[in-house]
């Protein structure tokens, strides 16, 4: 009696599983598994070897996903560059941009543009000019900024096991806000002259996750009392930033107004030097610890349990994903609008590693 | 052979003391069932042996190596430790959570060979079926037994388990057990498991540690230790004891004020 409850148990089990599995592959599948669950009875190892086909499967679909946002972004990015006062067709854009890589004037567009003092403005066609000068370090700007701003939150994340956690919770950006806020109205802060908002926004940017660590030397450092440590530093930087437009001159307090808002607008080839720097150094460790942030989201205790230093493992995640934050909303402003739109193109590119079992984001 | 030995070990939360000279020793593939009221320290202990928390005085060595001397992935390769069933697990699917198992041997990438390890745990386990369901989405047993199969891959010498069929019906709870009995004696693992249903622990542990106040009151056959009056003492219950298939079978009857006042220390949820 006990023996038939528990095979239909098994059976419903089965059915269940196979359901799951049908919404996702479709129905093409159908016939295969059916076949597969009758085998799977008679023999072991055929089940084995169809999880480890579906699992391979389940892999396969996440690389599939990120190689059609890398399609996706160039088409978009392609067709972004046309977009804007001086009209262009995209074949132009694309061919514009591809003969443009192995033209030397362009070449010196760039180089131009990071050592101003060595080499002299070239003279190029205006379309050339417009789409390597102005549209092109936009859009790279945009495709940086995305990539770390989803990497730096997905890790906040993964450390902090809470899906609220991103920059803009934990206070990051609207410490940088308030950094720049100072230095456009103020002209004070860390760094004198032609970086001086940018150096700024880094610095302070910087601020909110150190008073949070600071706070977990004193308290048991719980993912909840940095999520709301964070959310408490949100309010009283943005408060502060609201103290200094209120007093401020209408033009600079509409400077930092649009600074807050974000924008592509400054990106140039000098700064998607530092930015790209910025990028690539704190992607490699945070890519080299995905295995531990993934063992965390089982529970601290699980996650030591399996030799993983969880308080240090989640101070040293917060403090890079906070640098790369800080690297990219120097450059582009608090990004949130555009940030979430960019999250979605540049995302899945570290999610397969870092969040490739993370089945509710596919 | 003695696997694991606990000396003279202390522990205490902030000013409150949660454990007290507590000594054992382990030998390999034997199975401890840990038994006492709610505060008596039995997690407390569970997490000293794995470090999770470090013990203010005494020693806890693994093979005759002092664990605190070991890094924490040396710990990782010889305990697995699986806690009371956890609130909040991010969502993975079942096939990913066993390979977390694989964590300590790794340095950065699953091999064919991690895979193979997983597929054979999910087999033993009979638990195939849920290889690629979502955690969250399975029932406590189901959940559990995921665990163990994540704690099996970590191919562990000595096996924590904190109060493993907790929230789990009785068939799961016999099923949970079963496997944990097999794989201890298969794999020559030694276990330690806090447990509150001493029937259980009286059936499956080869020997059973009761705990009052972080200190240990009772240790032995579950015959000698699971008595009406260790009962009483400790738990401040009367029961009838009877041997039923070779096991002390308790059937409590009533509370009772406990002998010798109070339960004779701190009683501190941990």
């Amino acid at each position: 009696m006990l023996r038939i409850k528990y095979y239909l148990e098994e059976r419903i089990n089965k059915r269940k599983v196979k359901k799951t599995f049908m919404s996702t592959i479709g129905k093409e599948d159908q016939g295969k598994s059916m076949a597969s669950s009758t085998e799977a009875i008679t023999a072991m190892g055929t089940k084995s070897a169809e999880i480890k086909e579906q699992y391979e499967k389940f892999i396969g679909r996440k690389i599939l996903f990120i190689l059609f946002s890398l399609i996706l972004i160039f088409i978009i990015a392609g067709i972004a560059v046309t977009l804007g006062a001086y009209s262009l067709t995209v074949t132009e854009v694309y061919s514009k941009i591809f003969h443009g890589l192995f033209q030397s004037e362009v070449h010196s567009i760039i180089l131009h543009d990071t050592f101003p003092s060595i080499f002299n403005k070239p003279d190029v066609a205006q379309e050339v000019w417009v789409i390597w000068e102005i549209r092109l370090p936009r859009i790279l700007m945009g495709i940086l900024a995305g990539i770390g701003l989803a990497i730096a939150g997905t890790m906040m994340q993964g450390i902090l096991r809470n899906p609220l956690a991103s920059p803009f919770t934990l206070g990051v950006s609207s410490g940088a806000g308030f950094g720049a806020a100072l230095a456009i109205i103020l002209s004070a802060g860390f760094v004198a002259g032609e970086y001086l908002v940018v150096g700024n926004a880094f610095f302070f940017a910087l601020i909110p996750t150190f008073i949070i660590l600071g706070l977990t030397r004193y308290k048991r450092a719980t993912p909840e009392t940095m999520i709301l440590a964070g959310i408490a530093l949100f309010y009283i930087f943005s408060g502060l930033m609201a103290l200094l437009m209120y007093f401020s001159e209408a033009e600079p307090a509409v400077e930092a107004y649009f600074w807050m808002i974000g924008s592509l607008g400054r990106a140039s080839w000098d700064n998607l030097l530092p930015a790209s720097i910025m990028l690539v150094g704190c992607v490699i460790p945070l890519m080299w610890k995905s295995w531990d942030v993934n063992v965390m989201g089982a529970g601290d205790e699980r996650a030591k349990s399996l030799g993983v230093n969880v308080e240090r493992t989640r101070i040293f995640i917060m403090i890079i994903a906070s640098l790369l934050t800080a690297g990219i909303i120097c450059f582009t402003g608090c990004i949130g609008f555009i940030g979430l739109v960019t999250y979605l193109l540049g995302g899945p590119l570290f999610f397969y590693l870092l969040a490739r079992k993370r089945k509710e984001y596919w | 052979m003695v696997k694991l030995k606990v000396k003279e070990v202390e522990f205490s939360y902030a000013s409150v003391l949660v454990l007290k000279d507590i000594c054992l020793e382990l030998a390999a593939s034997e199975m401890l069932g840990v038994v006492g009221p709610n505060g008596a320290g039995k997690s407390t202990l569970l997490r000293c042996i794995d470090r999770i928390l470090s013990p203010q005085k005494g020693c806890i060595s693994l093979d005759g190596q002092d664990i605190k001397k070991m890094s924490r992935m040396e710990l990782a390769k010889k305990v697995g430790y699986i806690p009371q069933s956890s609130s909040q697990i991010f969502p993975a699917t079942v096939f990913d959570t066993v390979l977390m198992g694989r964590r300590p041997h790794l340095s950065w990438k699953s091999s064919e060979e991690d895979t193979e390890m997983v597929l054979e745990t999910l087999r033993t386990l009979n638990i195939e079926d849920l290889a690629m369901r979502d955690i969250n989405e399975l029932s406590g047993g189901q959940q559990q037994k995921v665990f163990i199969a994540c704690a099996l891959t970590q191919e562990p010498d000595v096996l924590l388990l904190d109060e493993p069929t907790s929230n789990l019906d009785i068939r799961h709870q016999l099923e949970v057990m079963d496997i944990i009995k097999n794989v201890v004696r298969e794999k020559n693992i030694s276990a330690i498991m806090a447990i509150h249903d001493l029937n259980l622990g009286s059936r499956y542990a080869d020997r059973i540690l009761m705990m009052n106040g972080g200190k240990i009151f009772a240790a032995g056959t579950p015959s000698s230790v699971l008595t009406p009056e260790n009962i009483k003492h400790v738990y401040g219950v009367e029961s009838e004891v009877e041997e039923k298939r070779g096991k002390p079978y308790i059937v409590p009857i009533r509370p009772v004020s406990p002998k010798g006042g109070g339960n004779g220390g701190v009683s501190y949820e941990v």
